[in-house]
Order: C-alpha cells, then structure tokens, then sequence
C-alpha cells in the first residue's frame, strides 16, 4: 500500500500521527487523503480546502514527483509510492 | 479570567492578567499561528480564538479552561455552490460585459460575536456571517445576507443581477481582494436585532434575526467614488455600540468617524480632521453613556501611521461635538504605532490597546493616564476584555 509522510508541522495539530506508519488503502490523491482523515479527523481541511482542492501554500509529491491535478487530486498511486504532503516554500 | 484581557497577535494567543497593581501577559496559545481574534463567550465562558494559518488555512479553535488547553473548534466551511461576483469581463461578441463568478472558500476569520442564547456569530471574508444556534457546535452561512440584492442576489439559484456592489479589502488572505465582514453588534435589547459592517459596502441591519437585511448608510459620505453618496463603496473600518443605549453606534470610517443617535438610520461626521480626529481603525463606545467614545487616530490613509510620530487616544463625551487628546503615557516620540480594527477595547473604566508594533497599552481611568503592559509582543491583531 502507498505510504504517505507528513511534514513534521502537520504534527504540531494530530500529535498521534506521530511516529506512525501512514500506510493508506488508495490508488489515488484524493483517495489517499480520505484515508488520512478516517485517521484523523480535521486533517483533510488543513491539506484541503472545503471545494477539495490543495491549499495554495501545500506542496504533494508522489516519490520526487510534484502532483498535477491539485484540483481534482486524480494523481495514480501505486502500491509501492511514497506520498509526501508537504508546507510549500516561496522563499523568505 | 473576568477581566483578564486576552490578546490576539501575529504569533499567537495572549491572556493578560492583573498581578500586584500592575498587567502581566502570558503567551496562553497558538505559538507561532496568526490568530486575528479571540474572545469569550459570556454564556459559556469558552474562549474562542479566530486563527489564520499560513499554509493550512482559517481554524476556528476554542479553550474550555480559560486558555490552559485549545482544540480545534467544528470548522467553517462555505456551503457547495456558495459563490460570489469577483469581477467583469469583456463580452467576446463586443456586447455587455459578463460578471465573473467565483466558488467561495474560507479564506479568513475576522471576526466573533455573540447573541441570544446560545448564538454566535463569525465574520469572514469571503464576506460571509456564519451563524451557529448550538452555542458554536456547527455554523451556518445566513443566506439572506449572502444572497442580498446588493451583491448580485441569490448566485445559489441562478446567475443574479450580475452585478455587485461589495468591493475587496486590503485584510483578505492569499492576495485576493474579496469583502470582509469585521463587525458584528447584535441588540443587547433584542437578538432579532443585528448589525453588521463590510469592507468594502457598508453597514447592514436585519431586524428579523437574520432573515433579510437593509443597507443602513444614509449620511455616509465616501472618498474615493464618483457619487460620494452612494448607498454602496463604504468603508466602515468598524462600528461598535452603547451596550445601555443601542441606539447610540459609532463608526470608525476609512473616510471619517461617524456617529448614529438613531440606531444606524442616519449618519453624522463627527471628524475633525484638525485635531487629527479622521483616519484610524478601532472605535471604543462607553458601556452606559452613548454619547462617549474613544478612537486612535492615525495620520491618513495613505500613511497609517501615528501622527506626528505622537500616539494618542481621542476621547469625546458629547458625541463627537469635541473630542479631547489623551497622551498621558503615551510615547510622544518616534511612535509608528498603528492600532487595527479590533484592538482597542474597554471594560468599565478601563480600556487597553495594542499596536501592530507590540506595543500594549492599559488605562485603569478611561484613557487620562496609560501603562505599557508590553513593548515587544508580535503585531496584535485584537485586544478584548474576557
């Protein structure tokens, strides 16, 4: 199952995601998403806004790959990926 | 915790308590978040913070235990087909210009009050009043207000009247430029009763507890549009009441200080623009007599700085026929204080102010003398009495 890792931030607000091993039933982004909320609810609204889009200050990657639809979140998870959620940095 | 003022800052949450004849703060929450209000609820004694994370978005968070712990809140969210006109383009055929449409999403809390029995009510922008009866457990956007005719009319059924006549404010997150809701006064007399204030359109009031609305803004005078009296385009900055005398309500302008003796209907300017006694954010009303009111002026808006490098109170006890410089404590030197909407509040005789320069300011004797309680806070965003 794809593994997904949260920025260290993410933490600071669903403390008992920590050191846990985020496995997700999902074949895709928005899949993997629900999957973390079912984990911890809230989540979603902080990676998301209430249309379901990325936030414009969130950054996913699938392995080293930037997502493309961070609208629809359609983006195809593999058994084996990594899916990284990530605070994106605009310098500063 | 009665008393106590809580502060709201760049960097989190600050509770400020009295210890031994003086104001000490503590940093009671939200280290490191943009919190843009916090207050009490005076049912309940749940303290509610308003919080705008940079990368995660609006959180509405609350404390049970007067700010020793904080939990995310149930969120406020924009109901599916919530949408606003954000602007025009041209027709390709040369025709009218069509609106544009945009699907609404939280960008920021801006503001809390709270009504009758276990109502509260939060101001956002995209302009929006989210109303919740459960003593906060869930919340609701009040359609009437969102569908209100002066914004283009009901965009859940249809395509409205295509056009608005609520402009952006310079406060929006994520630099869009959308309407903003920061005041929210509802009738101590009757929670039927409500006003709300808009950047950019103006003051609203609803008598029928949220169910339909009209623009209160006759004797409103803008600066900045062809028809300086045009119902729509103001800019209240905020308006606060008398709590003993609701018909007494005060409004801190971009383009004045104006004042209602008659609960909104009509408007006077009460500036004097000589006396530096115009521009500025935040009003105070005193709790029993509507007649008396402090701002802190600011020098224009195209500075919004303190004047003269001075910061000073404005008081008026005779409903802004003359207003008096209080600057007792005050620093009167290199001072580049700017004081936002929601940070002047009193309580009583006591009135506090806090700078987006961190400064915190306390006056036990309705603004003749004042302490510093803190020079080094992060910009605060929101001063309030618990």
């Amino acid at each position: 199952m794809p593994r997904v890792e949260l920025t260290r931030h993410l933490f600071a607000f669903f403390p008992h995601l920590t050191h846990r091993d985020l496995e997700v039933e999902a074949s895709t982004v928005r899949e993997a998403i629900a999957a973390l909320e079912r984990l911890a609810p809230g989540i979603a609204f902080y990676i998301c806004d209430e249309r379901g889009s990325l936030r414009p200050h969130v950054n996913v990657f699938i392995g080293d790959e930037r997502v493309v639809d961070r609208k629809g979140l359609t983006d195809r998870l593999r058994p084996n990926d990594r899916l990284f959620i990530l605070q994106a940095l605009s310098g500063g | 915790m009665h008393g106590s003022i809580l502060v709201a800052t760049r960097k989190g949450t600050f509770i400020v308590e009295r210890s031994n004849g003086g104001w000490k703060p503590r940093l009671a929450g939200h280290v490191g978040a943009c919190v843009n209000f916090v207050a009490r609820d005076p049912a309940t004694g749940t303290l509610w913070a308003l919080l705008g994370h940079g990368h995660w978005g609006a959180k509405l968070s609350r404390s049970r235990d007067g700010g020793n712990t904080w939990e995310d809140a149930p969120q406020i969210t924009y109901p599916e087909g919530a949408r606003y006109i954000d602007g025009a383009e041209p027709s390709p055929d040369g025709g009218a210009a069509r609106p544009t449409f945009k699907p609404a999403t939280l960008l920021k809390l801006w503001c809390i009050a709270f009504g009758g029995p276990g109502e509260v009510y939060v101001g956002t922008i995209p302009g929006g009043l989210f109303v919740s009866r459960d003593g906060g457990e869930s919340f609701t956007l009040n359609r009437g207000l969102w569908n209100h005719p002066s914004r283009g009319g009901d965009l859940f059924a249809g395509e409205g009247t295509g056009v608005t006549h609520w402009f952006g404010t310079p406060a929006s997150e994520g630099g869009e430029f959308a309407p903003g809701i920061h005041s929210i006064v509802v009738d101590p007399r009757d929670p039927k009763r409500i006003l709300v204030a808009v950047s950019t359109a103006g003051v609203l009031e609803s008598t029928d507890g949220g169910e339909t609305w009209r623009g209160r803004n006759e004797g409103m005078r803008n600066d900045y549009l062809p028809d300086q009296a045009a119902e729509w385009g103001h800019d209240p900055h905020l308006i606060e009441i008398c709590r003993a005398a609701p018909d007494h309500v005060w409004q801190q302008n971009h383009c004045g200080v104006f004042y209602s003796e008659d609960g909104a209907r009509t408007w006077k300017d009460v500036s004097r623009p000589s006396e530096g006694v115009r521009f500025g954010f935040p009003v105070a009303v005193d709790e029993h007599d509507g007649r008396t009111a402090w701002i802190v002026p600011g020098r224009s808006d195209e500075q919004r700085m303190a004047i003269d490098g001075g910061l000073f109170v404005a008081r008026t006890e005779d409903g802004g026929e003359s207003w008096t410089p209080l600057r007792h404590g005050l620093p009167q030197e290199h001072a580049y204080d700017v004081v936002y909407r929601h940070a002047l509040h009193n309580r009583g005789d006591v009135l506090a102010f806090g700078s987006t320069t961190g400064n915190l300011f306390v006056s036990d004797d309705r603004g003749e003398h004042w302490s510093v309680v803190a020079h080094h806070l992060p910009p605060i965003h929101a001063v309030r009495f618990a």
